[in-house]
C-alpha cells in the first residue's frame, strides 16, 4: 500500500519535475531569443519614426520668370537633403509646375508628382494640359481632373508666397498617392 | 521505394560503391546510400512524362539565380551612390560580368514563365486534390516569394527604369486599408526613396525572400515525397524509376531552359554579326539604364513585362477614382490569390475542378490579353498612320479644341461629332505612344551618355555617377534649352528638312552650332541675317548690324573677299573653336591678325562694336571680345542687359542668372555654364569612339 502510494508520489513527483523542466526550459529558451528578436524588430520598425521634417517655405524662382500669360513652367524644388548618411547641399528634390494669370501677379504652384501613383506630371504643350506618362492621367492647365482618369483627384496645389521683392516661395510637401483626399505626408 | 533498394534497380549504385572501403566507412558514419536511394529511387506511376519536368525546372532556375546572385552579390554595393555605378561595373568593367548578369536578368523572367507552366499544369491535371492540399498552399507562398524576388530586384541597379516602376509600385502597397502607410514606409526604409530603400530591397531580395522560399521549397519537396508524384491518369504504360528516365526528361528540359535563356541573351550579338558590327558585350544581357534621378521626369517608365498587365490593370479603372485604384491594385489581385488558395477545396467536386481550370486559364488569358493591350498602346504609333488623321488635327488646331465650335464646324450633326469624336481619340491614342517612343529613345540615349560618362579615364567620383550626369553639358544642355531658351530660339541645323518651318516659329536666332564657322558666315551673308534664322524676328530687324551686312559689307571696293575671310575666321578664332575650319601655321596667323585690325578698325566693325584697343565704348553694340567664348555666352545669358551686351537694346531676352533680393536666379550659374558649354559643343568624348558619330548622335 505505502509502496503504491510512495510509487504513485514518486511518478507525480516525476511528472511535476519534468512538467517544471519544461516551463523553465521555454522560458530560458525564450528569454535567451529575445534580445535577438527585440533588437531586430525595434530596428526594422526605426523608418516608422523617420519623419521628412515639417514643411517649410523654400525658395523657388523670381516672379519675373513667371510671366503673366498663364502658361505653367517647370521649376525645380531645391534643398538641403538628407539621406540616412548622405547629407546633399542644394539638390533638386522634386519639382513644381508654376503659373501666372494673364495681367495678375496672383501665382500658382502645383505638384509635379502625380496624385495617382507618384510618377512625373508631364506638360504637353502641344495639347494644352498636363499628362502622366504612367497611366495617362490628364489634367487641365489649373491642375483640374480630366474625366475619365485614373487618377482620384486633381493635381496637388502647393501653398506659395511672393515676396514684396518678386521672390516666390513654395511650401514643400509630398501628399499620399491613390486617394481621393490630400493627405500630406508627414 | 525502400524496399527496390536492395534489388536490381539500384544495384549500379551499389556496385559504384560497393567495392571501395572508404564510401562503406562513410555509409556507416553517415547512411549517404540510403539517402541517395530515397533522393533518386522514387516510383513515377505509368512512366516518366514531360509534363512533370516543370517542377524541377524551377528547381533549376531557382539554383541558377543562387549561383549568379551569389557572384553579383559579391560586386554589388547597395547605396544611392554605388549601387548603379557597381553595377555599371559588373556590365561593362568585370570580365564576364555581362555574361553573369545577363543570366540573372533572363533567367528570372524565364522563372516567371516556368511557374506559370507550372501552376497550370498542377491545376489542369488536379495535382492539388486530396491529400496534397497543403503542398499546393506551399507551392502558392512559393509563387509569391519568387514574384517579390522579382520586384525587389527590379529596383536593385538604382536606374532611372528601376527607380519610377518601383515607386509606382511601393506608392500602390500605402493603398492597403490601416497598415497600407506603413508598410509603405518600412519597405521604402523612411519617407523618401534613398540608400535605405536600397538596403531593405536589397536585404529582402537576397536575405528575407530567398531563405524563406528554401524553407517553403524544402517542405514542398518532402510533401511531394511524402505524398509521391501525382499521376496523369489514365495510367497506360508501366511504372518507372525517377532515375534515370525521369532524370533523364528533366536535365533535357533545363537545357532547353539554359538554351533559350542564353539565346535571350546573346541575340544581339547575332544581330551585331549579322549587321558587321562590332559587339558590345555591355550591350549584351541586362540593360541598365540612366542613374535614378527623382527630379527627372522619366516618361518611359513601365514595369518588368510580367507585371505589364497588373499595371494595364490599373487603367481599366479609369474614371473610378480611389475606389478603382483600390480595386485594381489590392481587392482583384487580392481576391484572385485568395480564389487560388481555395482550389484544393472547390477541387473536391467535379465542377469545382472543372471552375479551377476554367479559372485559371481565365486568369493567364486575362494577363495576357492584358499585356497585349499595354503593348499595343505603347506601340501603337508604330503602324497607326497619323497623316490619316491630318483634318482631325486640322479642325482642332483651328477651333483651339473649343467643343462648340468644332460642333459649329461640324455643322451641328451628330453624328459627324460622334466619329469625328471616336477619330479624336484615336488621334490621342497615337500622339501618346508617339510621346512613349520618343521617351524610350531619349532613354536610351540618357543611359548610353551615363555609360559613356563613367568609362572615362577620371573614372566616377565618390558622389556617384549622378552628379556626373548632372555636370554633363550634353546630357543637360538640351533639357535646359528646351525649358529656358526654345520658346524664342530655335536650335537646328538649317539643312534640316523642317529648318524653315522651326525659324518661323521662333522670335530669336537659331543657335545651332553658334559661334562656329557656319553659324558666322550666316550671320555675315545679307540674304541671311535679317532672315528668321538671324535677326529676322527681333527688334534688331531692321537694326544697324542688318543694315550694315547688307549694304557696307557687300561693298566690293570697301571689302575684298579676302578682308571678308579674315573677319569671319577671327571671330570664329575668338568664340574658340577654329578646330573645324582647317587652316593651319603661320598662314593663320597672318590672317587672324589682319581679321583682329579690320574688325577694331572704327572705320568698319569698330565704329560700333568694343574690340581690342579700339576704345569705342561699351553699350551700343556687343563686346567682341572673346565673342562667343564659353565666357562670353555665360555674361549675355546671365545679364544680357550687361554693358558688354545690350544695355539699351536688349529684345526680351530674360536676366536668367540674375535675381531680386531673397529669391532665386531663373538659372544656377552652374546650369548657365552648362548651356553655354552645350551651346558650344564642349562636352566629353570618349577616346576611341568614331568622332563623326559621338558627336551629332546626341544632337
Ligand atoms: S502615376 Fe500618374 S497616371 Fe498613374
Amino acid at each position: 500500500m505505502t509502496e503504491q502510494l510512495s510509487e504513485d508520489s514518486a511518478e507525480q513527483e516525476t511528472r511535476r519535475r519534468s512538467f517544471l523542466a519544461g516551463v523553465v526550459a521555454v522560458l530560458c529558451g525564450g528569454l535567451a531569443t529575445l534580445p535577438p528578436v527585440v533588437a531586430a524588430v525595434w530596428s526594422f520598425l526605426d523608418p516608422l519614426q523617420r519623419s521628412s521634417g515639417a514643411a517649410t517655405f523654400l525658395p523657388l524662382t523670381d516672379l519675373t520668370n513667371v510671366p503673366a500669360d498663364g502658361q505653367p513652367r517647370q521649376f525645380p524644388v531645391i534643398a538641403d537633403r538628407v539621406d540616412a548618411w548622405t547629407g546633399f547641399q542644394a539638390e533638386p528634390i522634386g519639382a513644381v509646375y508654376v503659373k501666372r494669370d494673364e495681367g495678375t501677379d496672383r501665382v500658382e504652384v502645383l505638384s509635379a508628382t502625380c496624385p495617382h501613383a507618384g510618377c512625373f506630371v508631364e506638360l504637353d504643350n502641344a495639347a494644352g494640359c498636363f499628362r502622366c506618362p504612367c497611366h495617362n492621367s490628364s489634367f487641365t492647365l489649373d491642375g483640374g481632373i480630366v474625366a475619365p482618369s485614373p487618377s482620384p483627384r486633381s493635381m496637388d496645389s502647393l501653398e506659395c508666397e511672393v515676396s514684396k521683392a518678386g521672390a516666390v516661395s513654395v511650401k514643400w510637401q509630398n501628399f499620399y498617392t491613390g486617394i481621393e483626399d490630400k493627405v500630406a505626408k508627414k | 521505394m525502400r524496399e527496390l533498394s536492395g534489388h536490381g534497380e539500384s544495384s549500379g549504385l551499389d556496385e559504384v560503391a560497393g567495392g571501395s572501403w572508404i564510401s562503406n566507412w562513410l555509409d556507416s558514419r553517415t547512411g549517404y546510400r540510403a539517402l541517395v536511394r530515397s533522393a533518386l529511387y522514387e516510383r513515377v506511376p505509368g512512366g516518366a512524362r514531360w509534363r512533370y519536368v516543370w517542377g524541377s525546372t524551377l528547381v533549376f532556375a531557382f539554383m541558377t539565380q543562387v549561383i549568379t546572385g551569389l557572384v553579383l552579390w559579391a560586386s554589388y554595393s547597395a547605396s544611392a551612390q554605388t549601387a548603379w555605378e557597381s553595377v555599371y561595373y559588373i556590365q561593362y568593367e568585370m570580365t564576364g560580368g555581362w555574361l553573369l548578369r545577363g543570366l540573372h536578368h533572363v533567367m528570372a523572367q524565364a522563372m516567371v514563365v516556368l511557374l506559370a507552366l507550372h501552376v497550370m499544369q498542377v491545376v489542369i491535371d488536379g495535382a492539388y486534390r486530396a491529400p496534397r492540399e497543403v503542398n499546393f498552399w506551399l507551392g502558392l507562398v512559393l509563387m509569391m516569394l519568387v514574384l517579390g524576388m522579382a520586384l525587389t530586384g527590379y529596383l536593385l541597379p538604382w536606374d532611372q527604369k528601376g527607380y519610377w516602376a518601383t515607386r509606382v509600385a511601393t506608392n500602390l502597397a500605402g493603398l492597403v486599408p490601416l497598415v497600407g502607410p506603413s508598410i509603405q514606409q518600412l519597405v521604402v526604409g523612411g519617407p523618401d526613396y534613398g540608400h535605405h530603400t536600397l538596403t531593405r530591397f536589397f536585404a529582402l531580395h537576397a536575405g528575407f525572400l530567398p531563405a524563406t522560399l528554401v524553407i517553403f521549397l524544402v517542405l514542398h519537396l518532402t510533401l511531394f515525397r511524402k505524398h509521391g508524384l501525382h499521376a496523369k491518369q489514365p495510367i497506360t504504360k508501366p511504372d518507372a524509376m525517377f532515375w534515370p528516365d525521369q532524370v533523364l526528361k528533366d536535365a533535357v528540359a533545363m537545357l532547353a531552359v539554359m538554351a533559350v535563356v542564353l539565346g535571350v541573351i546573346l541575340m544581339p550579338a547575332l544581330r551585331a554579326i549579322l549587321a558587321g558590327e562590332p559587339i558590345v558585350p555591355g550591350h549584351l544581357g541586362a540593360e541598365l539604364g540612366a542613374p535614378a534621378d527623382p527630379s527627372e521626369p522619366y516618361a518611359a517608365a513601365r514595369p518588368e513585362w510580367y507585371f505589364l498587365f497588373l499595371f494595364q490593370f490599373l487603367k481599366v479603372f479609369e474614371g473610378w477614382g480611389a475606389t478603382g485604384e483600390f480595386l485594381g491594385a489590392i481587392v482583384v489581385p487580392g481576391a484572385t490569390l485568395g480564389i487560388m488558395f481555395l482550389m484544393p477545396i472547390f477541387g473536391q467536386w467535379k465542377l469545382g475542378h472543372r471552375f479551377n481550370i476554367v479559372f485559371t486559364i481565365a486568369i493567364l488569358a486575362g494577363a495576357g490579353l492584358l499585356t497585349a493591350m499595354a503593348l499595343h498602346e505603347d506601340y501603337y504609333a508604330l503602324w497607326a498612320d497619323r497623316s490619316a488623321f491630318a483634318d482631325v488635327e486640322e479642325l482642332i488646331e483651328s477651333t483651339g479644341g473649343d467643343e462648340d465650335k468644332i460642333f459649329a464646324a461640324l455643322g451641328h450633326d451628330k453624328e459627324k461629332l460622334d466619329v469625328f469624336t471616336n477619330r479624336r481619340e484615336k488621334l490621342e491614342a497615337i500622339r501618346r505612344s508617339e510621346a512613349f517612343l520618343v521617351a524610350v529613345k531619349q532613354a536610351a540615349r540618357d543611359s548610353d551618355r551615363a555609360v559613356e560618362l563613367a568609362g572615362r579615364p577620371e573614372k566616377i567620383p565618390p558622389t556617384g555617377a549622378l552628379s556626373l550626369v548632372r555636370s554633363d553639358p550634353l546630357s543637360q544642355g538640351p533639357k535646359l534649352f528646351a525649358q529656358h531658351c526654345q520658346s524664342c530660339h530655335a536650335h537646328i541645323d538649317p539643312s534640316a528638312e523642317n529648318a524653315e518651318e522651326v525659324f518661323a516659329k521662333s522670335s530669336a536666332a537659331n543657335l545651332f552650332e553658334f559661334g562656329g564657322e557656319s553659324w558666322v558666315r550666316g550671320l555675315l551673308d545679307p540674304k541671311r541675317v535679317g532672315g528668321a534664322a538671324y535677326f529676322g524676328n527681333t527688334a534688331h530687324k531692321e537694326g544697324d548690324m542688318v543694315s550694315f551686312v547688307c549694304e557696307d559689307f557687300t561693298d566690293e571696293d570697301e571689302w575684298k573677299q579676302d578682308d571678308k575671310e579674315a573677319v569671319i575666321f577671327t571671330l570664329v578664332a575668338e568664340s574658340g573653336l577654329l578646330q573645324g575650319t582647317g587652316r593651319k601655321g603661320t598662314g593663320r596667323k597672318k590672317v587672324i591678325k589682319r581679321g583682329q585690325e579690320l574688325i577694331a578698325n572704327t572705320d568698319r566693325c569698330g565704329s560700333c562694336h568694343p574690340y581690342r584697343d579700339n576704345e569705342t565704348e561699351l553699350g551700343y553694340a556687343p563686346d567682341l571680345n572673346g565673342w562667343g567664348s564659353e565666357e562670353w555666352l555665360v555674361g549675355i545669358i546671365t545679364d544680357p542687359t550687361h554693358q558688354r551686351f545690350y544695355p539699351d537694346t536688349n529684345d526680351r531676352m530674360p536676366r536668367f542668372g540674375v535675381a531680386s533680393e531673397g529669391g532665386l536666379q531663373a538659372l544656377s550659374n552652374k546650369q548657365i555654364k552648362l548651356v553655354s558649354q552645350w551651346l558650344r559643343g564642349s562636352w566629353y568624348r570618349p577616346a576611341v569612339h568614331n568622332q563623326a558619330n559621338s558627336d551629332r548622335d546626341h544632337l
